[in-house]
Order: C-alpha cells, then sequence, then structure tokens
C-alpha cells in the first residue's frame, strides 16, 4: 500500500506550511467547507473510520452522538500519547503538523465546533514549538482563524501542553485536565459527546484519527473502506519497539499480518535471537506467542486472536527478557501512573508491583502466583476507567503463557534467565 | 480491614500517603513579559475558564525559578482567579512539576519496557554512577538531578533520556553516558542528540 500518512514524513522541510500547500494541503478543507456538515459525518461514516487513539470506536458514529443542540461545541484532540510502546502521532506531529490542523478543522466543520484543543502530552513540548510556529503561519494565511478560505466561517486551534500524566489520555480525564484540573476520570455516562469539555459537547479524536480526514474528504469514502479488511479500512500506523532490526513507525493497510509488520517491515529479530513474545497494542494488551501472528493486524482479527490492536505499539521481546521482569517493569509503570481516584486500581497496582518483585528476585513462594491472579481480577473490571483493566494484564498474561518461568524463579530463588543473556544488559544495535 | 483478604494491609510496605507539602520559598511575582504572555494564554480558553490556564501558569513559574514552591502557588492562584488549594492539587499530580530544589540539569531517563529492553536499567545505573548520587538525588554541585521516567514516547530510539522536561537524547548507552554528562557540563542541553524527527537539523 502506498503510505497516505506518513508519505512525506521523511522529506525536508515537510513540516512546513509551504511543503504542506505544495502537496494539495487544505484543499480537502475547502472541499469540506462547500459540503453541508451533516454530509460530511455521513462520509466519515461511511468510511468506517475507527478512532486510532485505542478503543477503535467508529468516528463518525462519535460525531453523530455530539449534541448539536447546545452551543458551543468542542473538538479534543488526544495528543497525549502516553501508552507505553507508542510514537505514532509523534512522527505526524512532527513531521506533518499541517495535516492534523486540517483534520482538526474539518472535524470541527463537521460537528459544528468553532474551537479544536490540542492536548498534548508535556514531554513533546519540542514538537509542540515547531506546531506552535507553523500554526502561527496557517492564521497568518488564512488557513484557520478568522474568515477561514474566504469562506467567512472561524475556527480555532489552540494547543494545550500537558505535564506527564498517563491518566491524561483517558478522554474524560483529558477533558478535566483541559479544565485545568487533575487527569482523573469523570464518571460515564454522561459521555463526551453530551457534556465534555466545560460541561459541553465534546468530540475526543486521536491524532492518528483526525489526520486521516483529509485524505477520506478527498478520496471518498469507499477508497478509505477498500484499502483494508471489511470494517477495518483505511491507512494504518504501527509502531514497532523491543529486539528487532528497524524499530520505527511502519504504515501499511490492516491486511497485512502482524508477522510481516515485524519480520518483513521492521526487520524482525536481532541476529542470533528468536522471537519470545509480542505485545501488539501498547502495554495495556495480552501478549500473543511467536505462532499466533500471522493474523491480520486489524482491530478485529487481532481481537480474534486473543489479544487487540490498541494502539498498535507493537513490544518484541526476544528470548533473552526474563517475562517475570517485564511484567513488573510494566507494573511500575501502572502503580506509578494510576491516577488514585479507585482503591482496587491505587493500592491494587502497588501490591501486584510489590509480589512481582519479590518473585523476579528470588523471594516468592508459590502461593504469590494465586495472589497476583487473585489481586488482578479484584482490578479488572471493578475500576472507574480502563486503566484498571490494563493494569491487570501484565501480570495475567504472563502467568497464563510463561507459568513455568515464575515457578523456576521460586523453586530456583533467583532469575532463571542467563545472567549474561538478561535482557536488561543488552542494548540494541543502532541502524 | 483490607480491600483483599491476603493483604498485611497496614503493615510494613503498606503503601502509605506521599502528600508533599511545598516550601513557602519567597515572595513571588511573574515578570511583566510572563504576565503578559499568561494572560495572552488565559485568552485561548473562555473568559470564566481562566482555570484552564494553570499547568501553563505552572510552566512559566518553573521557567522563572527552579521549583514551585508555596509563594508561587499562591501568586498562580491570584492570576486565575482561583483558591491556593486548586493549584496546590495540580502542582502536587503532575510529575513535570518540581516541587523541590532541583539541579541545573534534571536528567529524566525513561525506565519503561521498550527502553528496559534496550539497557535502560544500566544507562540510569551509569549516569548514577558518573553524577555520584542515587536515582531521585541531586549533586552536591546542584548541577544534576536524576530521575526516571515513564515511556517518553520514542520506544523506536530507546534508551531516550530528557532533560530539563523538554531536550532529548536517544540511543544512550550506558558506555555513553560519562561522556554525556562531561559535555553537558561544557556545552549544556546543546551537546543532546535531539530528536532524530528532526531532519532538518542535523
Ligand atoms: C488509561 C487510558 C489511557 C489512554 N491514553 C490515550 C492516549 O494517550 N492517546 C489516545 O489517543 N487515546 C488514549 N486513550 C483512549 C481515549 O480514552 C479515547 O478512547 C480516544 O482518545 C478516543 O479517540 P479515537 O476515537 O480517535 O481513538 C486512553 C484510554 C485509557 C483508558
Ligand atoms: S482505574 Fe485507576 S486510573 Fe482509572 S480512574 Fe480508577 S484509579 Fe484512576
Ligand atoms: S519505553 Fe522509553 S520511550 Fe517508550
Amino acid at each position: 500500500m502506498e503510505p497516505v500518512l506518513t508519505k512525506y514524513v521523511r522529506e525536508p522541510n515537510s513540516f512546513t506550511l509551504d511543503f504542506y500547500l505544495k502537496h494539495d494541503g487544505y484543499t480537502a478543507l475547502k472541499q469540506a467547507l462547500g459540503t453541508q456538515p451533516n454530509d460530511v459525518i455521513e462520509i466519515v461514516k461511511a468510511s468506517g473510520l475507527r478512532g486510532r487513539g485505542g478503543a477503535g470506536f467508529p468516528t463518525g458514529m462519535k460525531w453523530q452522538f455530539v449534541d448539536k443542540k447546545i452551543e458551543p461545541r468542542y473538538i479534543a484532540c488526544n495528543a497525549d500519547e502516553s501508552e507505553p510502546g507508542t510514537f505514532k502521532d509523534h512522527v505526524l506531529m512532527e513531521r506533518y503538523p499541517h495535516l492534523l490542523f486540517e483534520g482538526c478543522l474539518i472535524g470541527c466543520w463537521a460537528i459544528g465546533a468553532k474551537v479544536a484543543y490540542i492536548y498534548i502530552r508535556g514531554e513533546f513540548y519540542h514538537v509542540q514549538k515547531v506546531m506552535e510556529a507553523e500554526l502561527a503561519k496557517a492564521y497568518a494565511q488564512g488557513y484557520a482563524g478568522r474568515n477561514i478560505l474566504g469562506s467567512g466561517w472561524d475556527c480555532d486551534i489552540v494547543i494545550h501542553r500537558g505535564a506527564g500524566a498517563y491518566e491524561a489520555g483517558e478522554e474524560t480525564a483529558l477533558i478535566e485536565s483541559l479544565e485545568g484540573k487533575r487527569a482523573q476520570p469523570r464518571i460515564k455516562p454522561p459521555f463526551p459527546a453530551l457534556s465534555g469539555l466545560y460541561n459541553k459537547p465534546t468530540a475526543v479524536n486521536n491524532v492518528e484519527t483526525l489526520c486521516n480526514l483529509p485524505a477520506i474528504v478527498l478520496n471518498g469514502a469507499e477508497w478509505f473502506a477498500k484499502l483494508g479488511p471489511e470494517k477495518n479500512g483505511g491507512p494504518k500506523l504501527y509502531c514497532v519497539s523491543g529486539h528487532v532490526k528497524r524499530p520505527g513507525v511502519y504504515e501499511a493497510s490492516m491486511n497485512t499480518t502482524l508477522r510481516e509488520i515485524i519480520f518483513d517491515r521492521a526487520g524482525g529479530i536481532r541476529d542470533g535471537h528468536q522471537l519470545k513474545a509480542v505485545i501488539p497494542g501498547g502495554s495495556s494488551v495480552p501478549i500473543l506467542l511467536p505462532d499466533q501472528l500471522d493474523v491480520p493486524a486489524s482491530f478485529d482479527s487481532v481481537q480474534k486472536a486473543g489479544s487487540m490492536l490498541g494502539s498498535a505499539g507493537i513490544i518484541v521481546m526476544d528470548e533473552t527478557t526474563c517475562m517475570v521482569w517485564a511484567a513488573m517493569n510494566l507494573m511500575h509503570f501502572y502503580k506509578h501512573e494510576s491516577c488514585g481516584k479507585c482503591t482496587p486500581c491505587r493500592e491494587g497496582g502497588d501490591w501486584l508491583w510489590k509480589i512481582l518483585s519479590r518473585i523476579e528476585r528470588g523471594e516468592g513462594q508459590m502461593r504469590d502466583l494465586d495472589l497476583l491472579v487473585s489481586v488482578s481480577n479484584n482490578i479488572a473490571g471493578k475500576t472507574l476507567c480502563a486503566f484498571g483493566d490494563a493494569e491487570a494484564t501484565p501480570p495475567l498474561t504472563t502467568l497464563k503463557h510463561f507459568r513455568a518461568e515464575y515457578e523456576a524463579h521460586i523453586r530456583e530463588g533467583r532469575c532463571t534467565v542467563p545472567a549474561e543473556w538478561r535482557a536488561r544488559t543488552a542494548v540494541a544495535a543502532a541502524h | 480491614m483490607s480491600f483483599h483478604p491476603l493483604m498485611p494491609y497496614g503493615g510494613q510496605g503498606f503503601q502509605r500517603s506521599e502528600r508533599t507539602l511545598m516550601a513557602e520559598g519567597e515572595a513571588f511575582a511573574f515578570t511583566p513579559e510572563r504576565a503578559a504572555r499568561l494572560e495572552e494564554i488565559c485568552g485561548r480558553y473562555p473568559p470564566e475558564r481562566r482555570k484552564s490556564a494553570v499547568l501553563a501558569a505552572l510552566y512559566l513559574v518553573q521557567e522563572q525559578q527552579p521549583y514551585i514552591t508555596a509563594s508561587a502557588m499562591r501568586h498562580v492562584a491570584d492570576f486565575l482567579r482561583i483558591t491556593p488549594a486548586e493549584v496546590e492539587d495540580v502542582a502536587t499530580y503532575y510529575v513535570m512539576f518540581f516541587k523541590a530544589p532541583v539541579g541545573q540539569y534534571v536528567l529524566q531517563v525513561c525506565r519503561t519496557l521498550s527502553c528496559a529492553l534496550a539497557g535502560a536499567e544500566r544507562v540510569a545505573e551509569a549516569l548514577s554512577e558518573k553524577i555520584g548520587v542515587p536515582v531521585g538525588g541531586t549533586d552536591p554541585s546542584g548541577m544534576f538531578t536524576l530521575l526516571e521516567f515513564e515511556c517518553l514516547g520514542a520506544c523506536d530510539r530507546a534508551p531516550v533520556v530528557m532533560v530539563n522536561n523538554e531536550h532529548w537524547h536517544e540511543r544512550a548507552t550506558p558506555d555513553s553516558c560519562a561522556k554525556l554528562v562531561d559535555d553537558l557540563r561544557a556545552r549544556g542541553v546543546e551537546a543532546l542528540s535531539g530528536c532524530h524527527l528532526h531532519v532538518e537539523r542535523r
């Protein structure tokens, strides 16, 4: 598949307005402004575009739910990109920010919003500075702000810097953070489409989701849907990291299998090593084993294979990786990032990390394995937001596939992956 | 009582509140330029929603002085017409706000899985050894603070180190850490690799 989103990202100055205008920039916006907002929503619905932020919810449907009777309405673009293993929005914003601006404006036109807030994680400040400079150019030349493209329509884009909180990526926590509060989720319903930012109807859309809009408007819904399997249309960005030869962001259709992405695109496992396990959709999803990779990397197929496409952050681990250690590492992330609003998540995450740490140190007992399962199951499904399910995943999925490794740690009182092979001592080769 | 029957609730290792109390600090007021910048930022939100600018305000505090103090939080509260408690609530939640003195260079080593698979633990160890302080510490000269961070969103360039919430250094190796510290001393943040996506800047 010819890249759609990342076609130009490796070219010098691809981030500038001049470059963007030379490559059909803002022509989709012009076309959209000549189309009734409701028809734009219909086109997006017909395209089958599904949200790229993790849940894969149909974007057109989300927009349809936005309450059009209440003013003002908002787009909140989720540029928090904090799911471990995910770094695709980063490329789009750094190398082709006008695509996102154009997507935001088309979205605002469709739902009748006058402002799009781009909530970007604080750690991407170098990206934000580039974006702000480019946004100023777009304003100066009439592609944003007042009387856009001479249409008489006004719309603002505001870039809002976060300050280091994974939970700010959850849509209602993002809204809270935009309002100047702690990034802690709200109880749903009401969903943001009815009552979101400042209690007004709000569509929360991921960066990659919005970046698909210009191409849909220009090339049509059918073109988009046909790029991938049924209900999984369009181009998709995959982030491959870990023990592969060429880690990076790869664009492909969702017909492509996980194996093709890992072996053909990312070069396969580094020399002299074998594949052990793959996390296909960011740290929050279950592990797939090497023999489970011959499935299309689509939302539906990966789910059928027993995991989730999530944010398409593919983390690859070879045989040098101790799975108890990997689970412990991820649990540190979750215990650190829990927003603290629900007891099972706040307390349970810390306990899971402590139990995993003592097993990893060789001080575990066999009953700890049941304890891990029990605590995890007392978190998953019992919390306010999906963070709880994510947090329970690393221990449950590693125990499911690698229980023998846990038992060996406990029996032998030490880590059983040979010391000189330990993942922690292996530095990936540069490419 | 315990939320889980097998948990030694209240026993050793039980999760306790780590509530931070910020030092009073010297009297604080934004410089006129920063006050004007913040006023401009407030204008991006509805007039009755100045509170939305609180993260921006706290970043501006941190630009003006090394860390957030109680005096600064009170000033921010006045500026945004909210209560000091609302500011403290936010300042203590987000990890990019420093609640205590930090060094001139804050080294933030990503420790999450993709970076750890590429040796981030050893990068943190090597930095700690070179600077002579454990993770979380600041060296006696006040030049360096060493922190661990969670996934920075550049896992293809692991391990990644961020400096002062902003500047990136990619593909750090344990061997290159000593040089990195020396280079920072000599040349400042120019010594860092920066983000590989800035292809024009190579
Ligand atoms: C704990 C948690 C973290 C999340 N982090 C992100 C994130 O960093 N970026 C993102 O786009 N979506 C994230 N999401 C998903 C959002 O809640 C939301 O579904 C998404 O932004 C909707 O946009 P989409 O429909 O375009 O995918 C997260 C969800 C949860 C529960
Ligand atoms: S599940 Fe965790 S992160 Fe989500 S609201 Fe509850 S405490 Fe916060
Ligand atoms: S794990 Fe370090 S940048 Fe993602």
